[in-house]
């Protein structure tokens, strides 16, 4: 069985993203970059998959610059087989992602895709969903857990209620959620070996891939701020406070 | 006058609340039929009748609905679509699931999570956490599909009178692939998370899911639901379901009382809309007290026993 894992370059979790001056963007020079959070679970899950015996290759898909090929060395760091990059300076949406990935399956033929719910750049939560529908094969979003046997996968997914336990049958496009594993840690001999793994590069002009009607980018402007408060010193202080807001009768 | 189509969110007993501030969106784009999938919900489409703001319930009843599945249900969704302007869902783990596959199935790129609608084609969106408010236009010409931030709407109000509720049905070809197994609900008696006035949150400072007794405890005693952080979450203390956030829930009560949280961006986001929040954290400089409109610093495990006895003499 061969695994299709999607990997997204995002600004790193721990920076303070800044709105650019003209108010179209958020600054990305300088900026620390990393592999979207949730896309690190789903390559460590796809290695587990292949760990276990279940799965033969995990192959590593991104789309985005020429710079992306740092987080497709993550993945080949962390043990994915080999990595491709579509190439595009251009900023693209979920429809359109879903569709060079859509691309991308028709070539490689996975049983199994498996994609981060959500880039915490934009976002979005969408891409899984829409590769699935235009795949027209099953998915399981915001997965918590998952088992494969006999061509089906049984998938627990994190929903509001709780937690709801579905079965696809393969193939199958899976998002991952935050405690569907613990990623591994990268460790410098992996990173080396990295280098040798084949990373092959395809600029999207390429791929054929007619682009989707796309939402027109408006400004990015800071949320509205919340009113600094006070602290209180004591018990008593807090439950007058309280009062006085009107929060307590 | 545009018509919108809004998507019903419940368990096949009743309508979740969810719902009702969707509708509040809907409502401020045009005439809103609310559709109800199931397998013989007829409460339901009533309760979703007596809403204001919903014009029409559209009820299509098919054996495959008992469970809302996205696979079985889009191609029903699209079905319908043809006739609106708008699709719109409640951007809750369902509305999430199922929005971007109708998107897909139709061709058009979705709007995620709305939280202000500035013209009919026009919204304001978080990214980044909700570090950045992204305002994105759908294109002339094209159906607009989007998902609603709840807590960035009020609850729709009773309708003066019920609106019709009628039948439809359904020919759609549904498919095999996707089966529904079992759902494991925390649940309680508590009031819920996600449309609770009051809620109580502990984090990684309550240390475990023992000590949680004390958030639980104060919640009680605020007739308040019980939220956590991530970090709570992910070391066991309590369930999945009760994580607010970025990729928790997005929650606006009137009350938010957060209990050793150290008020991450991506906590943060969850609770913007909140009407007064209290923080209590040991740590004086714990980014919480940024927002918080009240503060107390100092050890949790004294203060909410504290707290909770004062209150005893309140009618809260
Ligand atoms: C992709 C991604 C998504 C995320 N999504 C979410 C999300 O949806 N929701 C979310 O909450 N987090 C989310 N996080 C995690 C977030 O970044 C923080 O790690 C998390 O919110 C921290 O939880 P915490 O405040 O409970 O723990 P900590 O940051 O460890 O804070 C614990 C606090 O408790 C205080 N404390 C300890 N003991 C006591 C005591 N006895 N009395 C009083 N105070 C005490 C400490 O001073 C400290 O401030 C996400 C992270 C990532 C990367």
């Amino acid at each position: 069985m061969k695994i299709l894992v999607g990997v997204k370059r995002v600004i790193d979790y721990n920076v303070r993203v800044q709105i650019n001056r003209e108010g179209t963007g958020v600054v990305k020079e300088g900026v620390k970059m990393s592999v979207n959070p949730f896309d690190e679970i789903a390559i460590e899950e796809a290695l587990r998959i292949r760990e276990r015996g279940d799965a033969s290759e995990v192959v590593a898909v991104g789309i985005g610059p020429s710079a992306a090929q740092q987080q497709l060395r993550t993945a080949l760091a962390m043990g994915a087989d080999r990595a491709l990059l579509v190439e595009t300076e251009d900023e693209l949406q979920p429809l359109a992602a879903a569709r060079i990935l859509q691309k991308i399956i028709e070539r490689e033929l996975p049983e199994l895709v498996i994609l981060g719910k959500q880039a915490i750049d934009d976002d979005c939560n969408q891409t899984g969903q829409m590769l699935a529908a235009l795949w027209g094969r099953p998915q399981a979003t915001f997965a918590s857990d998952l088992k494969i046997a006999d061509g089906v996968a049984t998938v627990t997914r994190e929903v509001d209620s709780g937690l709801e336990t579905i079965e696809v049958d393969l193939p199958a496009v899976v998002t991952a959620d935050l405690r569907l594993n613990e990623p591994r840690f990268v460790k410098m001999p992996d990173i080396m070996k990295a280098k040798r793994k084949p990373l092959d590069t395809l600029p999207l002009t390429e791929l054929g891939v007619e682009m989707p009607a796309a939402l027109e980018a408006g400004v990015c402007e800071p949320p509205p701020k919340r009113a600094g408060g006070v602290k209180v010193e004591s018990v008593e202080a807090l439950i007058a406070a309280l009062k006085e807001k009107g929060v307590l009768a | 006058m545009s018509s919108v189509l809004l998507v019903a969110e419940h368990d096949g007993e009743s309508l979740n609340p969810a719902t009702g501030r969707a509708l509040s969106c809907a409502a401020s784009l045009g005439e809103v039929d609310v559709v109800v999938f199931s397998s013989g919900a007829d409460a339901v489409g009533t309760e979703a009748a007596g809403l204001e703001g919903c014009t029409r319930v559209r009820h299509v009843t098919r054996p495959e609905n008992a469970h809302p599945l996205a696979a079985t249900l889009a191609p029903q969704v699209v079905e319908l679509a043809a006739d609106y302007d708008y699709v719109l869902a409640p951007s809750t783990t369902f509305g999430k699931d199922l929005l971007p596959r109708v998107a897909a199935l139709l061709c058009v790129p979705q709007v995620s999570d709305i939280m202000e609608v500035v013209d009919p084609r026009t919204f304001k969106r978080p990214i980044y956490a909700g570090d950045v408010i992204h305002t994105v236009r759908v294109p002339d010409g094209v159906k607009v599909v989007a998902t609603v931030r709840i807590a960035s709407f009020p609850a729709a109000g009773s309708a003066s009178g019920p609106a019709p509720v009628e039948t439809v049905s359904s020919s759609a070809e549904l498919p095999s692939h996707t089966r529904w197994v079992g759902l494991a609900a925390s649940g309680g008696d508590r009031p819920d998370l996600q449309s609770a006035r009051r809620v109580v949150s502990g984090g990684r400072g309550v240390g475990s899911e023992d000590n949680f007794r004390v958030i639980y405890s104060l919640a009680d005693r605020l007739d308040a639901a019980v939220g956590a952080s991530r970090a709570a979450v992910d070391a066991g203390f309590v369930p999945n379901d009760m994580q607010v956030g970025q990729t928790g829930k997005i929650i606006a009560p009137d009350l938010y009382v957060a209990v050793g949280i150290s008020g991450a961006i991506q906590h943060l986001t969850g609770i913007k809309d909140a009407g007064c929040i209290v923080a209590i954290n040991k740590d004086g400089e714990a980014p919480i007290f940024e927002v918080a409109d009240i503060g107390l610093v100092g050890d949790l495990f004294q203060i909410l026993p504290e707290l909770e006895s004062a209150l005893e003499g309140l009618d809260a």
